[in-house]
């Protein structure tokens, strides 16, 4: 025989149970909501900003699109043309892999040499590092102006001094030989970004690795090659990567240059007399290209195509940098 | 399992958030807010044009009488309005009630996609004779038939030269053929002691200042489009003619001398301008140098006439083009814009005040005479080019100007002595400009 207040209490026990486990649930949502209303201002950014015109740049990869009309479904024929009949893209895919091959390591180099230099003044210190990284502070555009008046073959004070001492200055961003080696000073001259995280890596190598590398003997090149470099070397990685990305979207200073230097003006009631990639398409890089193809020839399908072969090639890129980058980045503290 | 609930959840407002993204990207306008100012009960009417700063009022004053007579609309000008904006609006809805292009090459895009409304049943229902306008400027303004637009003020290219420098070289008066240009800019060249080039006859290298195909192609009368559409720059000998002519100057001068004096011939909108200042002797240019040579260099003494021709092109004709004027297909208010676009296009009073303000070619024959124009020797030379009939543009497209700037990417390497195979080199860019037409689906019409 059960008794009343044992029968109450087996009864009552399932509801308890219920009642916590609601409660529980309702804490659960509860966290979770809180999560979520932290977290929505980067989920809505990430989701208008990027993931949107992400999906949508892959819709209109396959489409016919003019920015005015609906897009038109062409399946694959962006693609085909991309890679079979463009005349201009080859053009642009090996000027912008020079800049990948030439401009990316130089700026590593210079970067790094000028953070070693820094590591190591006695005098001076804090002014040096403002001098160094003052340019980076320029917009890109005052300083691609400046550099096209620094480089004016006939006006420009460079030519000025080479003519006085005799020697007869390039054409500088007139000239196809010598218009991406500009671009190239102009991006060394703007390394001051790199330039502090390379200082703050080298001024955090532990001193006693040096110290003790210099009681076995070694010299400044070896301690520089056996210490040094192996600690900063994931921000050599981290330089290099968004180096490269960098010089894949690279555009302001390409597109300023061109037109600055060409003297050119967009002519009234017509066509811009502006030659692509002024001198002789040796400043047409593939983002420049995508823009004229998506906003003055009102080819955005194409265009979207061309943004979709981007992405793949820098992300590509970066897991190759990434995965070869095991052989020489060590990691403080990691197991090898 | 939490996690993957979590997941679920952020995912789910990712989606959300797409949703929104989506919905807020595809959503009409807002009504358009009501007129304000003077006129509590006019209809506001917006109109977007290109112009800035001292042309901006030019045209505000002509639009202002406009507004005076016409107590049931209230105009509001927007200037510095460009074909990317022009484009964006029109793609999210958020437009004008009248919009003017500096790019009459884009009016293939314009038209062809009817972004802007056909003008035929207001032209029909107001009787406005379209033979008012020349030729060149009728062509500019429609695409295969379909009239999305009126010329507003022409631009005609003409021949600038130095009189002072002339005397000084023993020459009368401007050259009618490329041979006798050629011989001019060599007797008018100067050079410095280090053999680099101080003063230029002639510059024909394609990209220098208004140098373009475009402006270019009146001097021989060379085709750009064979009957059938396809690109005929290979095919047509003048264009070669032309080209060899360009070359052989800049042969002569050195194009890397050339190109280093171009590099200090001074900015083209401003007071440095190499003819202005003397640097260069004889100039093709659009005419609105007259203005900018009686503001910057009152003091210099120079003529205008026709540009010199080759002997298959026609002395006394010259690249046309000009701003064009539409309404949009999401305009709201689209009979209250035909009337004022028609005012502005066709109205020979306006167009004379505005011509007189700018110094623009007055796009009607009848402006073109007016006797309320400003009186210019100078200036009169290019309203007779505008209304010679052998003036032409450049081609229409779907594309607009991509044509062009293929045909100028292989100029730049043909002027600068990378091109060895000119037929061979204008065959092959004949085939690029095809594919592109191709894809576009609207080559000339």
């Amino acid at each position: 025989v059960i008794s009343e207040s044992a029968a109450g209490a087996v009864t009552a026990a399932p509801a308890a149970a219920r009642a916590r486990h609601r409660a529980k649930r309702r804490a659960t949502w509860r966290r979770r909501g809180t999560v979520l209303l932290f977290l929505s201002p980067w989920i809505v950014g990430f989701s208008v900003f990027f993931g949107y015109p992400l999906v949508m740049s892959a819709y209109l990869s396959f489409t016919s699109y003019d920015l005015i009309s609906s897009p038109r479904w062409v399946g694959l024929g962006n693609y085909r043309y991309l890679f079979g009949e463009d005349p201009e893209i080859w053009n642009a895919v090996r000027n912008t892999l020079w800049l990948v091959a030439v401009l990316v390591p130089l700026q590593v180099l210079f970067a790094f040499g000028v953070a070693t230099m820094l590591a190591r003044a006695r005098t001076g210190v804090g002014f040096f590092r403002t001098v160094f990284y003052l340019p980076a502070l320029v917009p890109p555009v005052a300083a691609t102006l400046g550099f096209v008046y620094i480089l004016n073959p006939a006006t420009g004070p460079v030519n000025t001094i080479l003519d006085k001492l005799g020697i007869e200055g390039p054409l500088w961003f007139n000239d196809p030989a010598w218009s991406k080696p500009s671009l190239t000073l102009l991006g060394i001259w703007g390394i001051g970004n790199t330039m502090v995280i390379f200082l703050a890596a080298i001024l955090d190598v532990p001193r006693h690795l040096a110290e003790s590398a210099e009681l076995d003997g070694a010299g400044p090149f070896r301690r520089m090659r056996w210490v040094t470099l192996p600690t900063i070397s994931p921000v050599i990685l981290f330089s290099v990567v968004i180096g490269v990305i960098a010089a894949m979207q690279y555009f302001t200073q390409a597109f300023v240059a061109a037109a600055v230097a060409a003297g050119q003006a967009s002519q009234a009631g017509s066509v811009s007399t502006l030659e692509q990639g002024y001198p002789e398409g040796s400043t047409q890089f593939y983002p420049i290209l995508l823009y004229y193809n998506g906003f003055r020839f009102f080819q955005m399908g194409y265009a979207s195509a061309m943004a979709m072969l981007m992405l793949v090639v820098a992300l590509s890129l970066t897991l190759l940098i990434i995965s070869q980058s095991r052989r020489w980045v060590h990691y403080q503290g990691a197991a090898r | 399992m939490r996690r993957v609930t979590t997941a679920v959840v952020l995912f789910a407002a990712a989606a959300l958030a797409l949703v929104l993204a989506g919905v807020a990207a595809s959503s009409k306008p807002s009504a358009k807010a009501p007129a304000g100012g003077a006129k509590a009960s006019a209809t506001t009417l917006t109109v977007w044009v290109g112009w800035s700063a001292r042309e901006l009022k030019e045209f505000n004053k002509v639009v202002a009488e406009y507004d005076k007579k016409n107590t049931d609309v209230d105009v509001k000008v927007v200037g510095s309005i460009n074909d990317d904006k022009i484009v964006a609006s029109l793609r999210a809805g958020q437009t004008a009630d009248v919009i003017s292009s500096f790019t009459s090459g884009n009016v293939g895009v314009f038209c062809k996609r009817g972004a802007w409304v056909d003008l035929k049943p207001y032209l029909e229902q107001d009787k406005v004779d379209l033979n008012q306008f020349p030729a060149s400027t009728r062509y500019y303004t429609e695409y295969k038939g379909y009239r999305c637009a009126l010329p507003l003020l022409a631009d005609a290219y003409g021949f600038y030269y130095n009189k002072k420098l002339f005397r000084a070289a023993g020459l009368k008066g401007p050259p009618k053929t490329l041979q006798q240009l050629t011989a001019y800019a060599k007797k008018l060249t100067k050079k410095k002691a280090n053999g680099s080039l101080d003063v230029v006859g002639f510059n024909p290298t394609f990209g220098f200042y208004q140098n373009t195909v475009g402006t270019y192609q009146p001097l021989v009368g060379a085709k750009y489009f064979d009957g059938e559409g396809k690109s005929a720059l290979g095919k047509d000998a003048k264009w070669q003619t032309l080209l060899k002519w360009q070359k052989s100057l800049i042969d002569w001068y050195g194009h890397a001398k050339l190109v280093k004096w171009q590099a200090g011939a001074g900015d083209e909108f401003s007071a440095s301008h190499a003819f202005e200042r003397g640097k260069l002797a004889m100039l093709m240019d659009g005419e609105w140098r007259v203005a900018f040579i009686a503001a910057e260099h009152p003091e210099l003494q120079y003529g205008t006439a026709a540009m010199p021709v080759a002997g298959t092109g026609k002395y006394g004709a010259g690249y046309i083009n000009g701003t064009i004027i539409g309404i949009p297909e999401r305009g709201k208010n689209r009979d209250e814009a035909w009337k004022l676009v028609k005012y502005l296009t066709t109205n020979d009073h306006a167009l004379a005040t505005f011509s007189n303000g700018i110094r623009n070619v007055p796009s009607t024959r009848t402006s073109a005479r007016s006797k309320e124009l400003k009186p210019d020797k100078n200036f009169a030379v290019f309203t007779k080019i505008f209304t010679n009939p052998n003036s032409g543009t450049i081609p229409i497209t779907a594309l607009g100007a991509a044509h062009l700037d293929t045909f100028q990417s292989f100029l730049a390497k043909w002027q600068s002595g990378k091109v060895s195979d000119l037929a061979g080199g204008l065959k092959k860019v004949d085939e690029q400009i095809d594919a592109k037409m191709k894809r576009a689906g609207g080559g000339p019409p």
